[in-house]
């Protein structure tokens, strides 16, 4: 039976392994060439085989040296930071800085296991004015202040 | 001399005052992250990169580099004051310096740290100057061959100096090469790895890999760790050094000064390895070693001027070779592309008063942050007690605009996230995120004189080995990764970054 010492080590050796493996089935639409005359595939090649071999040792050696466990993974400040930024991504040209400013803050804030929602909306509002005020007017930044402005 | 007539055409540019503007704009924003724990240099400079289009080339360089010294003063304050450490490189500074506070003494182990820093910025500005012209000279010599090399030499020592696990780094590089040659192949027109999305086609920006892996990732883990920040404020008095204290401190300041400098070239090395590196060594010179962590001024005189000296001196290869050598220097080589500027040894004489400038500005740069640190401590203190709740948004917004900026639409926010969610993974797998910075930003430039070299050797690879300069460095390379395997560097590479 394979006991795995080191999973950390485990994981990121088949993370490396399924890089190299795609970079190289990607590649493979792209000409080799030679080593005097490279095509555009050689060189991501070459680094998806180097990278396959790396990412198998790391594997293998998890089998015998031994690491710590993997840590936990937390949702909640993963998918609300990361989400409220993407809302903020889809949303800034539509309904501009300020609004959009404000809703990234409230739903950010809400990753924290200390989340109040006055405060949110407090620090939202002003860092709307210091975003428009830094950014739009003192930068000159292309973004719309207001809804429909862009 | 040369020296002189240069270091004047850089202060000529260095001393208007939009540029002063700029340094001190640097600076103060470099102090105020350096503070602040959970927001590093990359993070700070990935989310100011793009809106430095604007302004000219040197007074963008000037303020960026400013942050990234800037942050070496203001981590030591709270690594003293509060026993926190703003940056990685002022981890060991708590050891002693907060020791000190919690003896009262707290006014003159700022002070120490301040001239610390304000000396080894000093010496180490001018050493970049000295050194500047001779290496960029050597560089012009460099065909592809020798480029090739160099910078497999840099990956190379920056995996053997880097902390953790040294084949997850090497993975982390040819990730980082990888995704370097994402977009249009110069030579072929092919857009590689662009799954047809039209942005890819133009590559991914620095300022997209960066703000994930370091901004958005690092954001997350604070979030995920729940342990409260504890605020102790100490009264502050007394900032003058006894006598004793200043016996004491010159000579580790010296010394930090000497070892940082040295460092600081080395690929892989910085502000974080010269600390840790300067640390260890004073313990072991001085006279009573039972004194270190329990406020040894030593302890924080050497390591303060090590990461300042360190910070500095690795501008050199960046500006004289076009190599980065740790994330923010990557970070740099972004900055200067965008201003279409293309680091290398022909900067120094295509472009002098933006090089010299940039030089000149990181001694008016140290001045300014031992003039205002002090000062402005109170106000530090203040600032730290915003609590993260409240902050960590605030970071993810700047993030934000910054990114959306760079081209105003939402492809680069959506490649942030994906990066900062692989980041997340990077963190829980103990995998460092810095060298594949370092691999991102040498893909291109690898895979180019890669193929210029084997074109020119008709596709002999044995042209590596047969130019002298080339052969030199690969020897280098592997006399590093042979040190790797003796155990008794291993060990020692252990004890440095685990001194605690």
């Amino acid at each position: 039976m394979v006991i795995v010492r080191s999973p950390k080590d485990l994981l990121a050796g088949l993370l490396f392994i399924a890089a190299g493996i795609a970079a190289i089935a990607i590649a493979a639409n792209y000409t080799l060439g030679t080593a005097a005359r490279m095509g555009p595939g050689y060189f991501p090649r070459m680094l998806g085989m180097l990278l396959i071999v790396l990412g198998a040792i790391l594997a293998a050696r998890s089998l015998r040296l031994t690491g710590p466990p993997l840590p936990g993974w937390k949702w909640r400040p993963v998918l609300v930071t990361l989400g409220s930024v993407v809302m903020f991504g889809l949303i800034v040209n539509r309904v501009g800085l300020v609004i959009s400013t404000i809703l990234l803050i409230v739903m950010a804030s809400a990753a924290s296991h200390e989340f109040r929602l006055r405060d949110a909306v407090i620090s939202g509002i002003a860092l709307a004015a210091l975003a428009v005020g830094v950014f739009v007017i003192g930068l000159k930044l292309q973004i719309g202040i207001w809804p429909g402005a862009h | 001399m040369d020296l002189l007539a240069n270091l004047a055409v850089g202060f000529g540019v260095a001393l208007t005052p939009v540029n002063l503007l700029y340094a001190l704009i640097g600076v103060v924003l470099g102090t105020l992250i350096g503070v602040l724990p959970g927001i590093g240099p990359v993070a700070t400079i990935a989310m100011l990169l793009p809106t430095t289009y604007a302004l000219q080339p040197v007074s963008a360089l000037i303020m960026l580099s400013g942050i990234y010294y800037g942050a070496q003063y203001g981590g030591s304050t709270t690594s003293i004051l509060i026993n926190m450490p703003g940056e990685s490189s002022s981890v060991v500074t708590c050891l002693d310096g907060h020791q000190m506070a919690r003896k009262g003494q707290a006014g003159a182990a700022l002070t120490v740290a301040a001239l610390a820093s304000f000396f080894a910025g000093t010496v180490a500005t001018i050493l970049v100057a000295a050194v500047a012209t001779p290496l960029s000279e050597l560089a012009l010599k460099f065909g592809p061959a020798e480029y090739f090399s160099l910078m497999i030499l840099g990956l190379i020592g920056a995996v053997v100096l880097a902390h953790g696990s040294l084949l997850k780094a090497v993975g982390m590089i040819i990730l980082g090469l990888l995704l370097g040659i994402v977009g249009t192949d110069v030579n072929s027109g092919v857009a590689r790895f662009a799954f047809g999305i039209p942005e890819l086609t133009d590559g991914i920006g620095v300022v997209t890999v960066a703000m994930g892996l370091f901004g958005f990732a690092e954001i997350i883990s604070n979030l995920e760790s729940t342990e409260k920040r504890q605020m102790v404020s100490t009264k502050i008095k007394g900032f003058w050094l006894t006598k004793e204290q200043f016996r004491k401190a010159w000579p580790a300041v010296l010394r930090g000064t000497g070892l940082g400098s040295v460092l600081g070239v080395l690929p892989g090395g910085g502000a974080m390895l010269s600390a840790f590196a300067s640390y260890t060594i004073e313990k072991k010179v001085a006279d009573d070693p039972s004194e270190f962590g329990k406020g040894a001024i030593q302890g924080v005189a050497g390591p303060e001027s090590a990461n300042n000296a360190g910070a500095q001196t690795s501008f050199i290869p960046l500006l004289t070779l076009g190599i980065p050598e740790n994330a923010v220097m990557a970070l740099m080589v972004g900055a200067m592309t965008i201003h279409n500027i293309q680091p290398g040894p022909q900067v120094m004489t295509s472009n002098p008063s933006l090089f010299w400038g940039l030089i000149a500005s990181m001694w008016i740069g140290n001045l300014m942050l031992v003039v205002l640190n002090l000062p402005l401590i109170g106000m530090w203190i203040k600032l730290l007690q915003v609590p993260y709740r409240l902050l960590y948004p605030a970071i993810l917004l700047f993030c934000s605009i910054g990114v959306y900026s760079i081209n105003n639409n939402n492809t680069d926010i959506m490649l942030t996230v994906l990066f900062g969610l692989l980041g997340v993974v990077f963190v829980k797998l103990e995998c460092e995120p810095a060298p594949l910075l370092l691999g991102f930003v040498l893909g291109p430039m690898m895979e180019e004189n890669l193929r210029r070299a084997l074109l020119l050797s008709r596709g002999d690879p044995t042209v590596f080995f047969t130019r002298p300069l080339s052969l030199v460095m690969l020897l280098m390379a592997a006399g590093l990764v042979l040190l790797i395997v003796l155990p008794n560097f291993r060990k020692t590479r252990e004890v440095a970054f685990h001194e605690e």
